[in-house]
């Protein structure tokens, strides 16, 4: 069974498209098998709604009269990097206040920070803007102080290094005191075990060779429509795999790009981490193409089928010793306890499973209306250490 | 009967020994989840208190006779849904699941009547979902 890009768009078209999210995939396959499953399913939606740290947006803010060289922008206090041309600056989702205590009174709060600006920027409320320059003779104007909307800005596009990671650690702590994380809070002694994606809903645990999902595929993001723009940062193809394919540790990461202007504060918003610092919970979905019973073959594997690290974070990740507790499975961590070094350890996630579930459906329904049309990769994501097979521009790669 | 709920105590009443009657005039029993006065001198109790129906009663109008303001429990602590994204941060570190994450909707419920008012879940949310009132 075979299908094209092409074949699924024009049944997308006609609104004939069979669209099912990578949740409703797993029962359909137990009882009619991954043969008729292929045939059936056109399309297969995935989502996560996780923080993700590496994230933010480029805005250009727009020239003043006089014009002006931007070189320090503050945007509700929260410094955005203006090291780029005039007017251009990048907001990041983690960076603070320059007048927030950060942890000299630990643990710090972080009450707010680069992805509160973003998410009160989609909610479409006024954001002070405060721009310092030194002047030159084509960009006179040294300091501006403006209210500004997201609506008024010439452009605004978010654009996150490093989103939808595929696999991550379980964190957990052995030492006495409790730890303050980009994982949470970790109770001493084994208190807690912290994990942080959507497991089978999850991108990237769907597609775990990037056959269909690579740089040019349109997704879900934020509420919006965006793409995914190149492999993410410490994307990790070489992870190690367990029998199906799919890593047991952390593995490949996305660059995603999209226009912050249709995004919504329900899926960009801007959190907290006791101890640790700002960030931002991303909304993220991404279509796969029923192209062969490959595709559904890896789409339909079940939390009880893929497996995260547990990872102690009082010693082993902080000094980077590369220690694993042991594998759990995401039905064990979903349940909410699993059992580490022989002790019953309950199980918080932080990334939604139910925001998930969520954008996998809107994504569905979108699909399922004709609205939104897939696209293939341009290339494919590097799965091994090498670079990118830039010239393999013909589709559907090879697994 | 058995009931949580917190009590305010206005600064002229503060210095008195509203604990001790309530166990020996009204038979109640009381176990204080947490206390304290601020610095305008007024007192609030998070307690939880059982006796017989008569005597709970008599002991609440004991109280609110002398000016002590008695309040469920439930409006202490707030949880805004709308700012709640439903991630399961929370849930383990509540002491007493108040917070707790539903397995089949993978939803966060809020079961007020359980909560003791630690304010934990203030810090631990990290979209700042839960507010305390008072």
């Amino acid at each position: 069974m075979k299908k094209t890009i092409e074949e699924i768009n024009a049944r997308i078209k006609t609104g004939k498209a069979v669209v099912v999210t990578a949740e409703e995939l797993i029962p359909m396959v137990m009882e009619q098998g991954i043969a008729e499953t292929a045939r059936n399913v056109d399309v297969i939606t995935t989502g996560t709604f996780g923080p993700m740290c590496s994230s933010g947006a480029f805005l250009n803010l727009g020239h003043p009269v006089p014009r002006m060289k931007m070189t320090k922008v503050l945007l509700n206090g929260v410094e955005a990097y203006a090291g780029v041309a005039a007017v251009d600056v990048y907001l990041g989702a983690t960076q603070i206040p320059e007048t927030d205590p950060a942890n000299k009174n630990f643990p710090g709060e972080f009450n707010y920070g680069g992805g509160h600006v973003l998410e009160e920027l989609v909610a479409g409320k006024e954001v002070l803007m405060e721009a310092m320059a030194y002047g030159t003779d084509c960009y006179p104007r040294k300091k501006l102080e403006k209210m500004i909307r997201l609506e008024d800005l010439p452009q605004a596009f978010l654009f996150n290094p490093r989103n939808a990671y595929q696999n991550y650690n379980v964190a957990v702590n052995l030492s006495d005191r409790t730890l303050y994380t980009y994982m949470g809070i970790l109770k001493p002694n084994l208190g807690n075990a912290n994990y942080s994606t959507s497991g089978q809903l999850s991108p990237l645990f769907n597609d775990p060779y990037y056959r269909t999902i690579g740089p040019g595929t349109k997704i879900f993001l934020g509420g919006g429509v965006g793409f995914v723009s190149w492999y993410g940062t410490q994307h990790n193809p070489q992870a190690p795999r367990d029998d199906n394919g799919v890593p047991t540790s952390p593995a490949g990461t996305l660059a995603v790009i999209g226009d912050l202007k249709q995004m919504s504060p329900r899926w960009l918003r801007g959190i907290s981490y006791l101890g640790y610092g700002a960030s931002l919970m991303v909304g993220l979905g991404i279509p796969l193409p029923v192209l062969d019973e490959d595709v559904v073959r890896f789409a339909a594997l079940s939390d009880s089928e893929i497996f995260a690290p547990v990872v102690d974070y009082s010693e082993s990740y902080p000094q980077g010793l590369g220690q694993v507790l042991g594998k759990v499975s995401y039905a064990e961590l979903r349940s909410g306890e699993i059992s580490v070094n022989g002790k019953k350890v309950p199980t918080a996630p932080l990334s939604s499973y139910y925001g998930a579930r969520e954008i996998a459906a809107i994504l569905k329904e979108w699909i399922m209306q004709g609205e939104f049309l897939l696209t293939a990769p341009v290339f494919n994501l590097p799965r091994d250490k090498g670079l990118p097979d830039y010239r393999s521009l013909v589709f559907p790669a090879e697994a | 009967m058995k009931e949580k709920m917190v009590l305010y105590f206005p600064s002229t009443v503060t210095e008195q020994p509203f604990i001790y009657y309530l166990v020996k005039d009204f038979n109640l029993l009381i176990n204080i989840l947490k206390a304290n006065i601020n610095p305008r001198k007024e007192g609030r109790i998070v307690v939880e208190i059982s006796g017989e129906k008569t005597d709970f009663a008599a002991g609440l109008d004991f109280l609110q006779a002398r000016g002590v303001k008695v309040f469920p429990l439930e409006q202490e602590i707030i949880w805004v849904e709308e700012r709640c994204t439903h991630c399961g941060a929370c849930a383990v570190i509540c002491p007493v699941n108040a917070l707790e994450l539903n397995r089949t909707t993978m939803k966060i419920e809020f079961h007020g009547d359980r909560c003791v008012v630690c304010e934990h879940c203030l810090k631990a949310c990290p979209s700042r979902a839960m507010e305390a009132r008072y």
